[in-house]
């Protein structure tokens, strides 16, 4: 490594960096007497401009990724799932930055529009990074973001206790993560992810086996708060409903897609351990075999992943049936998908098939998530609420934000031929490609039946929206940029989802080469 | 050419929405025009078809990752459903004709949900076919619950549910085929050669037919069916009942049927005289057809009886599918288009003809109103139709019945004796409704005849309606060969196939 090098490898992150420095420096050196449109309008174009350069560094950064020294295995990836991940993470933060345009709760614009591109600085590093050091690092800056933007509309209490509770659950959950990664060190005594799992399977290590279970359980907690699944998620219903709008969506598409991409480099180091040999071959490695009833990590890992990814499909969906606030469902919802992706960590693949499916369907979920927080921003600024009451004869209202919310709803609940179903086909057809055993397909059908169950709650929001009477006849305003943005991603919805091939190939050019 | 039916409706649904709101008429002339088109599409489709077997109008590569194919194709079976489905949507247009209330929207559902049908009907490939049946489902839930009338909420919403939970059954089964068979290809030939495990087969059969057979309105998960039709809106009852129930039946064909013959074999023992998946569904297909009759014979609102009529016609397709013999199958693919064009008609002059002049659909009240008189198209219209309701000689039904009862006796003659059991309780409702709601000449206020009551005149585009729906039944009555000749070699062709 040389720190040409490193810079190379970190340019976008620098760029995203310069960028939110930019936006800081023009807002409040050079727009301090402009009007709180004019310096959203800049902000929101400064920050876009950033993520545009950050990925035009992404396109240009070398393959191969960052090796540390005296090490072998690579700490910053720049290739496969990291880079996919990588630009979705900054495109779900450009539509956020667009929403932005429309909104009214801080005069603190250049703040806000800097520390969404700091978080997404430390969503790219989640993304890539194969370091526990890293890892966290990364987590953290991204965290600490959230937390700040959660706290963001000053003047609403609901805010700020969002921002305390998601705090508080936060600071906690990464001390179980941090106390998870310290383990993880002392039994490999190393903090590369690869070097770890290849660690495990050493005699000393595998004497070590009870540990290294207390370290998986503390990692999935702290990684499962990130994702919010069950029982980490109750953080997630209160932030939805309490941040402002565009902070939300940054929450649930952006960082969501951080977090999942780092469950995929887990997952993906994993099972690459000794290139190409499977994980039952590997626990024979070693000398030892299954010292202490030791099966190996992958068994292991998959089995908390069911675990969780099954109690927060059950728990996400059947909660989201009672929720009366649309924001409080989009949580819940969140915790269902996030079941259903957990599935997909599961049964996760050998060949990039799984990683791709994962990647697919959290990118065009927070797609659609961003578009749905765009919508109840909207209906919110005119109605004051977000209660499923506000969504009252929309399609009289906006029949174009209704058509929207339609179209994004619809995909949530996974009808063809939106890009929601085409992701959950996929997603549920590679977890059945890697085990056709009787827990995988169980596991499938009770994903498929909850999906089914949650279309009621979707259609809930839908029938206000279109099927029963308006109380108030007044045209909500929507504001030309956001209504743009809206229309963009339904049509993304629907395009992505009669042509799914489009970002599969996309995809699958970035695994080509690997 | 049959591929333009399905992407006319879509272009037609998505023009509805761009029409001007302010012109109604123009909205629904539009509408017309694009189903009168599918319907000469299906028509020359159907006219033009002269081999035997399956005919494909497009394949591409839709998904070449996952080997998912865009594949358009038509065998006799679904080119007789796509010209019922063009019958069904330019009758339905007719009927819909007085809606005035969000009409560009009305239509606009209404087109996606043909759209859909017509795909679901022409799919060759599974993944492709079940996009589709989710499409025709959606727009069905809207049509309810904005336009409908009694209970219109729950009762779209209980539609709805009971079609996700099917669905949801079906898409399980599409996802474990698929893995099972190698991950490489959705296509239903592909799928039905890569001969699945017989244990597989087992429980994929059952679970695949009844996540079909809920939408055919299978005892007993019918209850959507009586519920959904009363609510829904004359145009969508008849759809409903015309071809979303076929959708559900020609899903258990096409689908559970041909990809899982082996979960047909019997089990190996026997529980009460039952010893195959088959026997169990052939009893609630019997069961669908008593029940749906005998509920029927009480109900006192007329939309609820033809409601229930259907539950027992679709009992027949569904036996018929389950005799697995040339000539019962033949006589369900005939009930599926005779059903469809009879249902059709009977809910149009129930919910469209009569309760739109009397504005109520309780047989005690309609007794009162002397309405074989004041109403004699009408009354006509719904005696001829419950003719051929009844199976009588001479309309579609006669000829669909026959041949599943026949069938059914060289299965199992008990099938056959409790099924004509179902007829004769046929006989007894439709007679009981038509006695009731129109000839009835007990209580009726005098007032009545007398100027100032007299119901408005019949329209156009109801008399239209009526004549191509009657026409339709009464062409097939008379001369079956015409659906027959093409309907036979695919039966032929799926029981040499895969179905034995």
């Amino acid at each position: 490594m040389n720190y040409w090098e490193l810079f190379r490898i970190t340019l976008p992150e620098t760029m995203l960096e310069i960028a939110a420095l930019l936006v800081l420096i023009v807002d409040l050196g050079l727009l301090r007497k402009a009007a709180l449109q004019t310096r959203l309008v800049v902000a929101a174009l400064l920050g876009v401009l950033g993520c545009i350069a950050a990925q035009g560094a992404l396109v240009v950064a070398p393959a191969g990724g960052l090796i540390l020294p005296g090490s072998t295995d690579v700490a910053l990836a720049t290739m496969g799932s990291a880079a996919v991940a990588q630009t979705c993470i900054l495109a779900l933060t450009v539509l956020t930055l667009f929403l932005l345009v429309n909104s009214d709760f801080t005069r603190h614009v250049g703040e806000f529009v800097a520390v969404i591109l700091m978080a997404a600085t430390g969503g790219l590093l989640v993304a890539s990074a194969q370091d526990l050091l890293l890892i966290f690092v990364g987590l953290e800056l991204l965290s600490l973001g959230l937390y700040i933007l959660t706290a963001f509309a000053k003047r609403s209490g609901a805010s700020a206790e969002a921002a305390i509770k998601y705090y508080l659950f936060g600071g906690m959950s990464a001390a179980f993560l941090l106390f998870g990664f310290s383990y993880l060190y002392g039994i490999t005594g190393t903090t590369n992810l690869h070097a770890i799992m290849r660690g495990i399977y050493t005699p000393n290590a595998m004497q070590a086996a009870p540990l290294l279970y207390v370290a998986l359980v503390m990692v999935l907690a702290g990684l499962g708060f990130k994702v919010a699944a069950v029982p980490f998620h109750l953080w997630a219903p209160d932030a939805y409903e309490g941040a402002p709008a565009p902070a939300a969506a940054f929450i649930a598409s952006a960082s969501k897609v951080a977090s999942f991409a780092l469950l995929i480099s887990i997952g993906t180091a994993a099972l690459h351990a000794f290139d190409g040999v499977m994980a039952a071959p590997m626990v024979t490695m070693g000398g030892s075999c299954c010292h202490g009833g030791f099966l190996g990590f992958v068994p292991a890992w998959s089995k908390l992943l069911i675990v969780l990814a099954g109690v927060s499909m059950i728990v996400g969906n059947l909660a989201a049936l009672a929720q009366t606030n649309v924001r409080r469902l989009l949580a819940y919802s969140a915790i269902a998908h996030a079941g259903y992706l957990l599935l997909g960590l599961a049964f996760f693949s050998y060949t990039p098939r799984s990683a791709q499916a994962i990647l697919y369907y959290i990118f065009t979920y927070g797609l659609t998530t961003v578009g749905a927080f765009g919508v109840v921003g909207v209906v919110e600024k005119a109605t004051g609420s977000a209660r499923l009451e506000a969504f009252l004869g929309l399609s009289k209202r906006s029949p174009m934000l209704a058509a929207v919310l339609l179209v994004l709803f619809l995909s949530l609940a996974g009808i063809p031929p939106l890009v929601g179903f085409w992701a959950k086909f996929n997603l549920f057809a590679a977890v059945l490609g890697v085990s056709m055993s009787r827990l995988a397909v169980g596991m499938v059908a009770l994903a498929v039946a909850m999906s089914a169950v949650s279309l009621y709650y979707y259609l809930q929001v839908l029938k206000r929206a279109y099927v029963m009477p308006a109380v108030d006849d007044r045209p909500v305003e929507v504001h030309p940029t956001t209504l743009m943005v809206l229309v963009v991603i339904a049509a993304g919805v629907v395009l992505l989802g009669c042509f799914p091939a489009l970002v599969q190939s996309w995809m699958a050019s970035f695994y080509a080469t690997m | 050419m049959l591929a333009w039916t399905i992407y006319l409706s879509f272009a037609g649904a998505l023009a509805e929405a761009l029409l001007p709101k302010s012109r109604p008429a123009l909205a629904r002339w539009f509408a017309l025009a694009v189903a009168v088109a599918g319907l000469v599409l299906a028509a020359v489709g159907f006219a033009t078809y002269g081999g035997h077997g399956r005919v494909v109008f497009a394949d591409a590569a839709w998904v070449p990752a996952l080997g998912i194919r865009f594949t358009l194709a038509a065998d006799g079976i679904s080119l007789v459903l796509v010209l019922l489905t063009g019958l069904a949507a330019v009758a339905g247009v007719l009927f819909s004709w007085n809606i005035e209330q969000r009409t560009n929207e009305f239509f606009g559902f209404y087109l996606a949900l043909i759209g859909g049908v017509y795909g679901v009907f022409l799919s060759f490939d599974l993944f492709l076919l079940f996009v589709f049946y989710e499409i025709a489902i959606v727009p069905k839930y809207f049509l309810i619950a904005i336009w409908g009338s009694t209970r219109r909420e729950y009762g779209a919403m209980k539609l709805a549910l009971y079609s996700f939970v099917g669905s949801a059954m079906v898409l399980i089964g599409l996802l474990t085929s698929y893995a099972m068979a190698g991950s490489k290809s959705t296509g239903l030939v592909e799928l039905a050669q890569a001969n699945l495990p017989v244990s597989a087969q087992m429980w994929l059969f059952p679970l695949v037919f009844v996540g079909f057979g809920i939408l055919a309105g299978m005892w007993p998960f019918h209850t959507w069916a009586p519920t959904g039709h009363v609510a829904a809106p004359t145009s969508a009852s008849m759809l409903l009942a015309g071809v979303i129930m076929k959708l559900g039946a020609y899903g258990c064909l096409r689908v559970a049927m041909s990809l899982y013959p082996h979960g047909m074999d019997p089990w190996g023992f026997s529980v009460l005289g039952i010893g195959s998946w088959r026997a169990v569904f052939a009893l609630l297909a019997v069961i669908g057809i008593i029940y749906g009759a005998l509920v029927a014979l009480v109900q006192t609102d007329f939309k609820f009886v033809i409601g229930y009529s259907s539950v027992s016609h679709m009992g027949f397709v569904l036996l018929g599918l389950m005799t697995l013999n040339q000539i019962g199958m033949t006589g369900a693919v005939m009930q599926m288009f005779s059903h469809g064009v009879i249902a059709g008609l009977l809910f149009a002059i129930v919910g469209r003809i009569v309760y739109e002049r009397t504005h109520t659909r309780q047989l005690a009240e309609l007794e009162t109103m002397n309405l074989g008189k004041r109403m004699p198209f009408a009354a006509w219209s719904f005696v001829i139709a419950g003719v051929a309701s009844m199976g009588l000689p001479g309309f579609s039904g006669f000829i669909a019945e026959l041949q599943v009862i026949t069938g059914a006796w060289t299965t199992s003659p008990w099938w056959a004796v409790s099924v004509a059991v179902g007829i004769v309780v046929g006989v007894a409702y439709t007679w009981r409704a038509l006695q009731k709601a129109f000839f009835s000449d007990r209580h009726t206020d005098p007032h009545l005849n007398e100027p100032g009551h007299e119901l408005a005149a019949i329209t156009w585009p109801e008399v239209t309606g009526v004549v191509l729906l009657l026409g339709a039944s009464l062409a097939v009555g008379l001369y079956p060969r015409v659906l027959l000749d093409v309907v036979e070699p695919a039966v032929n062709a799926l029981l040499a196939g895969g179905v034995r």
